[in-house]
């Protein structure tokens, strides 16, 4: 608590001392254009930011002198009077007792219980003397009308000891705002940024060569190099990092406000202060959030009188939540409200001609959900004032895709809603599928990626059907679009050697897609570089990078493909053509789980969320380390569980084909589960049945038809990983 | 007495250009480049120049000149060009000539236009006439939304 606290005070001192020194350019500004109401304002600002946050620090005195100072800079905001000579004097001196004061603190002898009633007596004065005319600014050799009057500096100066209030038994804890923090030019930290990211794909050339070298110096030598790049890396990274508790400072505030507005009663409530983001990411996601907290507020919360009749407390509840999880960022914005009312937004929708009628009809409650993301389901006399959320909500989903996120939502009616963001931890370097095409390669950034199909080439002809010219694939029973990457960028086509079809299946707004590609080379962490302004109109490539070999590769924009080539319409009917399959009941999740094989015919599958990736691995780069079977992979240890002894207690058998590894990840943990062989990926409604009689078996459910084990993931994690477990528990 | 400026020349089929020499970057040597889907035919690739990613401007595309024979390699004047930084692909780099402001004069209205939009003006040389041109100026039809309308 109290460290929490510390943390509070040091964020002030530190966010004040910035805007003080600000202040001082200020006044020197204002004395010359004395009406300057940007300026005045931005004054204002400043001292009634560190008024209010006394309040919450406990800092009495400090309130009183800043209070007094904001009522005479509101009135001079308001042009009630005019700032002459004595009245910057009088503010600079409160200006200097607010550093006096701050100074105190950060040496950790409280407020430093100097008097202020001089320097508020002065204050007071402003403007009862005859103001002076506009006409003749004050000074023109303001550098000395700033200091202020001798009179006016209060008698105790210079450092203030202040040994009065400090209690004798505790030694004052010093904050040190200034030695332990280095604020830093942020274009400095992007260069050095950029500096690492070359020096990544340095390292990934020389990590090449060291592959095929024999030279046991070299090769030892270019590891080193690779552990401490990432380390570095990883460091770069983490200065780019800011907790979001930046952000969530600034919610109580909002929250109140918006809640007195609306005439609501709100409690606030904040978790996860300390998960970070890069700093590009924060500025990205407050205004989506503020609209999402508005919303959540004014068209979530219900009226006191109404919660108590339906048997809530008066006050509502707002909870913002911050956690990582899977190399994401994961922000929800919750709310005990009564919930979107589905029959209305349906109602509205099909009145606005959003969605047709019989499509309406069809939808499912989430699927309606989503009509409130759609745009013109914005627009002011909606229904959104007595039933669901809507004003913005578009503007909330375009921002957060912008930065190359997600939006969710999820709606129990009476019991509220929840509003799931999810966003990269960083934009600048990330995860991506290198693909070729017509001889040139291209990166897909893996957040868009849903997964990959190949088709041999004598089965393809079959497999891919065309509804007028329009190539089709059927993918577990849905239809895939197509879309041939060579012909869409009109790049020539692949040789006649080529003897698999290649789908990439991408995901862009609501919509699935596919694109066939020449060659699936591997994923890859690029990093992101800007094309020249001459190339941003093209709308297709987000960007370009530098692979390893030092040539450019471009990064393709999934979501101005998409819209180039016609698979996701423009319209606004495109969320309703989210492919749903009608034999799905509303109401009822579908789950997306990896079937595999276990042994020679156990049938199993788990959850795709829970698999971080699905390698391939020689058995010969298997190695024995404390009695368990390891790989090295990705510059890290990653345990291997054989499946197959672990729930049929069969001995694994090696032999020359390569491992079918699942690698899980939990926490920053990673297990890489051996099994046989991959079956499929499929969504369906799971229908957990019975209990599994064998360790690391949940139970069992139809998949396809066919009755399937359901692997326990967590279970199989923890007698594994030993480390997580405890944690976990710890945690829980 | 007269100002003098210093211009970096390149030659272009029969012509020979000049841009101010402040605003070259470097000078290389043929590149090997990532072809741009889509692209107007000005734009031929991206180049890597030690971590930057480089448009190569195709500068016989934007004149309508024919293309280089594929048994010369063109150069890259590496330029910066209003915030960004460019790449223009040329047949060949001449020195660093010193013009005078008395050699300048307007260029003559006889000049075909894809010329003059990009020309600043024409110093008279000893022996032949140089072309000062504006980067930016060439670059530009690139910027706004007629390059959507080339790339389509």
């Amino acid at each position: 608590m109290a460290s929490e606290d510390d943390d509070i005070m040091r964020e002030f001192l530190l966010e004040s001392r910035d805007n003080l020194s600000q202040l001082d350019q200020d006044f020197v500004t204002l004395e010359q254009n004395p009406r300057d109401h940007a300026v005045l304002s931005r004054i204002f600002r400043c001292i009634h930011t560190i008024k209010g946050t006394c309040g919450f620090l406990n800092l009495p005195s400090l309130e009183r002198l800043t209070h007094s100072g904001e009522t005479q800079l509101s009135r001079l905001r308001d042009g009630e009077i005019l700032l002459d000579t004595h009245a910057t004097s009088a503010l600079l001196a409160m200006v200097d007792a607010v550093r006096r004061v701050l100074a105190s603190l950060e040496r950790g002898t409280g407020e430093g219980g100097e008097d202020f009633a001089p320097i508020i007596a002065e204050l007071s004065k402003i403007g009862q003397a005859v103001p002076k005319p506009a006409s003749e600014p004050a000074a023109p050799e303001s550098g000395a009308s700033l200091r202020p009057p001798p009179s006016l500096r209060p008698v105790p100066a210079e450092p203030a000891p202040a040994a009065v209030e400090a209690p004798a038994e505790a030694a004052p804890r010093a904050l040190n705002v200034g030695d332990s923090t280095v604020r830093v030019d942020v274009a400095l930290l992007d260069r050095v940024m950029n500096l690492v990211g070359e020096l990544v794909l340095a390292r990934n050339q020389i990590l090449q060569y060291g592959a095929k070298s024999q030279d046991p110096g070299l090769v030892a030598a270019s590891q080193r190099l690779n552990l401490l790049t990432t380390e570095l890396q990883a460091g770069v990274m983490k200065t780019r990092m800011q907790p979001i508790g930046n952000v969530w400072n600034r919610f109580p505030r909002v929250v109140r406000d918006v809640a007195k507005a609306c005439g609501k009663k709100v409690n606030l409530e904040l978790e996860g202060n300390e998960t970070e983001l890069d700093r590009s990411i924060i500025e990205a996601i407050w205004e989506p959030l503020i609209h999402a907290v508005r919303n959540a507020i004014d068209h979530g919360i219900e009226a006191p009188e109404r919660r108590r009749a339906a048997g809530k407390p008066a006050a509502g509840r707002v909870l913002l939540r911050a956690y990582h999880e899977g190399g994401q960022v994961n922000i929800e914005v919750s709310d005990d409200g009564a919930g979107i009312n589905t029959a209305k937004v349906r109602a509205r929708s099909v009145e606005r001609g959003l969605v047709s009628a019989e499509r309406a009809a069809r939808m499912n409650e989430r699927e309606v959900a989503h009509l409130i993301f759609l745009p013109g389901f914005s627009t002011a006399d909606s229904v959104t004032t007595v039933s669901g959320r809507g004003v913005g909500m578009d503007v909330v989903k375009t921002n957060i895709e912008e930065i190359g996120g997600t939006v969710d939502i999820v709606s129990r009616p009476g019991f509220g809603t929840t509003l799931k963001i999810k966003i990269p931890l960083t934009l600048a370097i990330i995860p991506a599928l290198i693909v070729t095409s017509g001889g040139e390669r291209f990166a897909i950034p893996q957040v868009n990626l849903l997964e990959l199909v190949r088709i041999e080439r004598t089965s393809s002809r079959r497999s891919i059907e065309t509804l007028h010219g329009v190539p089709l694939y059927r993918l577990r029973g849905n239809l895939l679009p197509l879309v041939f990457l060579n012909e869409a960028l009109e790049l020539p086509g692949p040789g006649a050697g080529v003897d698999a079809v290649n789908i990439v299946v991408l995901q862009a707004d609501d919509r699935q897609f596919g694109i066939v590609v020449d060659g699936i080379s591997d994923t890859e962490e690029i990093v992101v570089k800007p094309l020249g302004k001459e190339l941003k109109a093209l709308n297709v490539f987000a960007g370009a990078t530098i692979m390893g070999d030092g040539r450019v590769a471009l990064i393709l924009d999934v979501l101005g493909l998409a819209h180039r080539t016609g698979v996701v319409s423009a319209t606004r009917e495109r969320a309703a053509l989210e492919p749903a399959s009608p034999e799905q009941t509303p109401g009822e999740a579908r789950e997306r789980l990896v079937v595999f094989r276990v042994g020679s015919s156990s049938r199993m599958a788990m959850p795709l969320e829970k698999v971080a990736r699905i390698e391939e691995i020689a058995p010969e780069r298997v190695e024995r380390a404390a009695g368990r079977d390891v790989v090295q992979y990705r510059g890290a240890i990653l345990p291997l569980v054989w499946l197959e002894q672990e729930l049929l207690g069969e001995p694994p058998l090696l032999s020359a084909e390569p491992l079918v590894v699942i690698v899980c990840a939990e926490r920053g943990r990673s297990v890489g589960l051996v099994v046989e062989e991959i079956l499929d990926v499929v969504e369906e409604v799971v229908n957990v049945q019975g209990h599994g009689s064998e360790r690391g078996v949940l139970g069992l459910a139809t998949l396809q038809g066919r009755v399937t084990e359901l692997l326990d993931v967590h279970a199989v994690f923890c007698r594994h990983d030993p480390g997580s477990f405890t944690r976990k528990e710890a945690a829980a | 007495m007269t100002r003098v400026k210093q211009l970096c020349s390149f030659v272009l089929g029969d012509l020979l250009f000049g841009v101010e020499v402040m605003k070259v970057q470097e000078v290389l040597r043929y590149q090997a480049m990532t072809c741009v889907p889509l692209a107007s035919d000005m734009v031929r690739g991206l180049i890597n120049l030690r971590g930057q990613i480089v448009t190569a401007i195709d500068v016989r595309a934007r004149f309508g000149l024919p293309r280089l024979s594929d048994a010369r390699e063109p150069m890259n004047v590496v330029l910066s060009a209003g915030d960004g930084v460019v790449s223009l692909l040329v047949d060949e780099i001449g020195d660093v000539l010193e013009v005078r402001e008395s050699d300048f004069e307007r260029p003559p209205e006889t000049l075909p236009a894809v010329f003059r939009d990009v020309v600043v003006g024409v110093y008279k040389l000893e022996h032949r006439l140089l072309l000062a041109l504006d980067v930016e100026r060439v670059v530009a039809p690139l910027h706004g939304a007629s390059a959507v309308g080339d790339a389509a």
